[in-house]
């Protein structure tokens, strides 16, 4: 016996024992079938790893502190699973199936629209209904992204879609010419999101004539921005559109400041939860304006109440994620009671239901008051514009 | 006048891709590997320089002396532990278990830290000096100024003390150098702890620019600043100097001029036809093949 | 020393190694096979079929690079890229003239294998001037510029044919007609036809070429100049034409297995295709063995699906699978483990020359 051979014949081994670990699961767990514990079976998928960890992360925690309030009420009770998808294509389908394969009858989908665009024909395929709290773009919801009328159908979105965003931010700053007229935008070229919602800002900024002045772009993990800056700056931009996550936006307000340049800066449902990194100086986001379904420091009862039951939880401010998450968790709940679902159900019966409960109910939140759904999928939510005054998140006009 | 403003910035990044690199070209040319890890040595460098400032409320030279000493400790025991008993193995297989350093090392972080980004203290100077419309900003200036004290401090500490004449010796050849009577594997194990320690530097000077402090923080700077040294020559401290200082160069002028979409396929553009030019680098030492 | 014996060993024309690589295939291909027709196999496992084939045949071209040409190529996601969104293209434009699937996935992944050819060609032409970590950095380069440019690529295909756009977004289509390609969101709308048998037709494939390339005299002629090229030079080898032969090659297979990877999904972003994904397959080819192409599928199938097997240890995964990877290096290598072995093999035939 050689070295050689002892080496192929222990990778072999191995290889034999991981077949057996896989396939012995196969006959303990039945696919979208009942489960037997009485409790029905919520999967989601998103970043629990890697860059994107931060938005995973929130809305597993989310997710998990609604169910576990909805179960400690009473009623029928759910059991949730929230796997591990990196924010990546390949990593979503492989986490789809393990939780079909682990008995998933409804779900929170995916946490990002990339992710969730491969993930959304398998759901159709497999007839299994899906509430998405983030996963913002259309191609989640239509298979062609830009035609409406090829929806899936079994999947819905608890978060604005980007077109929407885009759309309504344009519309805003169209209607309040005094946070100023000349709009430069800084975008993400590499981001699903980003992208998207840059597209339609611009689409619908031609229609009513907002003026753009500047057109900017970065790539995910970038640090320095002091020539999109400078340029946005040099073409005379006073409202700075950034369609973008927090994480590049401290930076760019960082630039600005060192630059000198002063403008509105406004921004879209990523933009929330600049104010509660860690360490980070609340005065560089004065005057910052965001379109976000949801504000941590509002008074209202269920905001309130879920922000400090997940800060006890969890020790930090939730997200726009996060209440997103939640609030999916309560719909879901809701059109479950109201369809009287059971866990002996198969999975295929309860989308039906579900879906029939979703397009015809209204929903209250911590991210929207009296939200309903199309039959595209696409919800129906006023986004809140909010402002960054002394440190804090203000409900602007 | 908008073409000087851009060379500024230029350098300003370029300043710390230079640092960066420096660690990279000097445990190259000292233990012939390439520590891919190095990037995410710099991330706890970051990580632990960012509790110190902010958490326990330290001055800033404390701070750095403790992030320097923890990376320094962390540097000699990946080296003991993972590329120690790789010594005789080819450099291939040392740079696989570098990869798995650096997935470690990134996957630690984010358990223990958490995945949220964290914003960096501005403990550094951050003003600038005021040219007329052009502005540096002092910690622009800083960095360079730390990076040729760092890179006159190298260059004296391997011509002139016994412990750097060893280095030479067995970057050389390490077989005569053992035969020479020097202990190798201390020779290595201090070139990983001078190399962590100015990665630890890096961490400090990047994040007072940049302040977003995250577990991934490592990867990009790493490729740009081993691009940065190669570009420059690998195994020469002056050549990760310069290159890092040009990487920066034409990266805004990249973004600026042509295009920001494209300005990193741009820089790695220029790199190819630098190479190709000059195939070991603008500083790189030709190396006579013996036979 | 000891490394070069490994290496002249694995290519030695040993025809026991070479059957025994096609037969491991095969017969994984017939167990598999048998268990998903009985419904025997997880969910999960049958989804990760597709993939580790595509791996795998990007892993063979990688090894070809690495462990034959003894060249350090760190831009092997960039072809598969190229591969890959070729592929979409084509299966896109082909979806309503060609409906039988097959016959489109074979075209698809034809015409992307060709696409990488032609860029590993040009490629291939400053890249071997250099040497050593100067070619890896080239190479590195290169797979990101690939990425790069596909990602703001935007391809759309109407009535009229074909439109291609670069960086902006500037195709109006006319009717019936979509968008194949849309920049950063990447191939949107893919019409899922890779099938399990497909990829094993194709590694078998990539195995005949590899094979058909390494012991042929052109072969023997790259290893000698992997081994000692100034003595290799001075024996009168020339060996440009065939490193180049390698090189594309290598590069066709990355396309192919690109294509291969991306016609499985419905929706795939380019930036799935960077730096960290050639070192992945550099990883599964590294532990695999150089010049070993049994090793390669055999670590490729087991380091793609040990993350996805561990998931039951939610957040530690990514740790674990990390200890993994070095705990397999640092014993792979170990010095004292391979002296171990050698006495073992010296006690082996000790014994069976005392018994005959």
């Amino acid at each position: 016996m050689n070295y050689k051979t002892f080496m192929k014949g222990g990778m072999a081994a191995l290889m034999a024992m991981s077949l057996v670990a896989c396939s012995s699961s196969a006959s303990t767990t039945s696919s979208s079938s009942s489960s037997s514990a009485g409790a029905i079976k919520i999967g989601a998928s998103g970043p629990l790893t890697g860059n994107a960890a931060v938005y995973g992360t929130a809305v597993k925690n989310a997710a998990q502190l609604a169910v576990d309030e909805i179960n400690a009420a009473g009623g029928q009770q759910y059991e949730f699973k929230a796997e591990d998808d990196q924010a990546d294509a390949e990593k979503a389908v492989t986490a789809y199936n393990n939780l079909v394969d682990w008995g998933m009858q409804l779900s929170l989908g995916t946490v990002t629209s990339g992710a969730g665009q491969a993930a959304s024909p398998l759901y159709k395929e497999d007839s299994i209904f899906a509430l998405t709290p983030s996963a913002s773009s259309t191609g989640v919801i239509y298979k062609d992204m830009k035609d409406s009328s090829t929806a899936y159908g079994n999947i819905f979105q608890m978060c604005f879609t980007d077109p929407n965003q885009g759309t309504a931010s344009a519309v805003y700053l169209n209607e309040h010419k005094d946070l100023g007229t000349k709009v430069g935008t800084i975008y993400c070229s590499d981001d699903n999101y980003s992208t998207g919602l840059e597209t339609n800002f611009e689409a619908k900024a031609k229609e009513l004539g907002v003026e753009v002045v500047g057109k900017q772009t970065f790539q995910t993990n970038a640090t320095d921005f002091s020539v999109q800056v400078k340029q946005l700056a040099d073409a005379g931009a006073n409202v700075i559109f950034m369609p973008i996550y927090y994480q590049p936006a401290t930076l760019i307000l960082q630039e600005a400041k060192k630059q000198g340049v002063k403008a509105t800066f406004f921004g879209c449902d990523g933009m929330d939860g600049i104010l509660s990194q860690d360490g980070f100086d609340k005065t560089l986001a004065e005057g910052l304006y965001m379109l976000t379904p949801f504000s941590a420091d509002s008074t209202d009862e269920k905001t309130a109440s879920f922000v400090k039951a997940y800060k006890a939880k969890y020790n930090e401010t939730p997200n726009q994620f996060a209440a997103d998450a939640y609030d999916a968790v309560y719909a879901i709940a809701q059109a479950a009671k109201a369809a009287n679902l059971t866990s002996s159900m198969k999975a295929k019966d309860m989308c039906s239901a579900m879906v029939k409960q979703f397009t015809s109910m209204t929903f209250t939140g911590t991210t929207g008051s009296n939200v309903t759904w199309k039959a595209t999928g696409e919800v129906s939510k006023d986004p809140k514009a909010i402002v960054v005054k002394d440190g804090a998140y203000v409900s602007a006009k | 006048m908008a073409f000087l403003s851009y060379l500024i910035s230029g350098l300003g990044l370029g300043s710390v891709y230079a640092i960066i690199a420096l660690g990279y070209s000097m445990v190259y040319g000292i233990a012939k590997m390439l520590n891919f890890a190095h990037g995410d040595i710099i991330m706890v460098g970051a990580y632990v320089a960012f509790y110190m400032l902010s958490s326990f409320g330290m001055p800033v030279i404390p701070s750095v002396l403790i992030s320097i000493v923890v990376c320094l400790v962390l540097g000699v025991v990946i080296e003991r532990l993972a590329y120690k008993p790789l010594r005789q193995a080819s450099s291939l297989a040392v740079l696989i278990t570098a990869i798995g350093v650096s997935y470690f090392l990134e996957n630690g972080a984010l358990l223990l830290w958490g995945a949220d980004t964290k914003i960096f203290p501005n403990a550094l100077p951050q003003g600038s000096l005021d040219l007329g419309s052009l502005s540096v900003s002092y910690l622009s200036l800083l960095t360079i100024g730390v990076n040729i004290v760092i890179m006159v401090c190298l260059t004296l500490f391997i011509n002139k003390t016994k412990t750097g004449r060893a280095m030479r010796a067995c970057s050389e050849d390490k077989g005569a150098a053992t035969l020479m009577g020097i202990n190798v594997n201390r020779i290595i194990s201090i070139t990983f702890a001078i190399g962590s320690g100015l990665a630890a530097i890096a961490a400090v000077l990047l994040c007072s620019a940049y302040p977003s402090v995250y577990p991934t923080l490592g990867s990009m700077p790493g490729i740009k600043a081993f691009t940065a040294a190669v570009f420059g020559g690998i195994g020469s401290i002056p050549g990760a100097f310069l290159g890092g200082l040009l990487l920066g160069v034409i990266e805004i002028f990249a973004r600026a001029y042509i295009s920001t979409q494209l300005s990193d396929a741009i820089v790695f553009a220029v790199l190819i036809v630098v190479l190709l030019i000059k195939p070991t680098g603008l500083l790189g030492k030709k190396t006579s093949e013996k036979v | 020393m000891k490394k070069k014996n490994f290496l002249s060993n694995a290519f030695s024309g040993s025809m026991r190694g070479r059957t025994i690589s096609f037969l491991v295939v095969i017969i994984a291909y017939a167990i598999l096979e048998t268990m998903i027709t009985t419904g025997n196999l997880t969910r999960l496992f049958t989804s990760l079929l597709v993939p580790i084939c595509a791996y795998i045949v990007a892993a063979i071209g990688l090894n070809m690079n690495v462990g034959f040409s003894g060249e350090l190529n760190l831009g092997q996601a960039g072809f598969m890229a190229v591969g890959g969104f070729t592929a979409a293209i084509i299966s896109g434009m082909l979806q309503t003239t060609i409906p039988n699937e097959i016959l489109r996935l074979i075209i698809a992944i034809l015409c992307g294998g060709i696409m990488a050819a032609i860029f590993g060609l040009l490629i291939s032409i400053p890249v071997l001037k250099l040497q050593g970590d100067y070619l890896a950095i080239v190479t590195l380069a290169f797979g990101q510029i690939l990425m790069s440019v596909v990602t703001n690529l935007y391809v759309g295909v109407d009535s009229t044919g074909l439109h291609f756009s670069f960086v902006n977004n500037n195709i109006t289509l006319g009717d019936g007609g979509t968008m194949l390609i849309s920049g950063p969101m990447g191939a949107t709308g893919i019409d899922k036809i890779s099938t399990f048998t497909a990829g094993i037709v194709l590694i078998l494939i990539s195995l005949l070429v590899v094979y058909h390339l390494i012991y042929s005299k052109e072969g023997r002629a790259i290893q000698a100049c992997r081994d000692n090229r100034i003595a290799a030079e001075t024996v009168g080898i020339n060996v440009s034409r065939t490193k180049t032969l390698a090189f594309v090659i290598s590069a066709t297979l990355a396309g192919a297995a690109g294509a291969l990877y991306v016609l499985n999904y419905s929706s795939v972003v380019a930036t799935k295709f960077d730096f960290n994904t050639s070192i992945l397959i550099l990883v599964y080819v590294v532990l695999g063995g150089l010049g070993n192409m049994t090793g390669t599928i055999i670590s490729t199938t087991l380091l793609f699906a040990l993350p996805e097997v561990l998931r039951f240890l939610s957040t530690y995964r990514m740790l674990i699978y990390a200890i993994v990877l070095i705990v397999i290096m640092l014993v792979s290598n170990n010095e004292k483990l391979k002296t171990m072995m050698e006495k073992l093999k010296v006690k082996g035939k000790k014994n069976k020359e005392a018994t005959e």
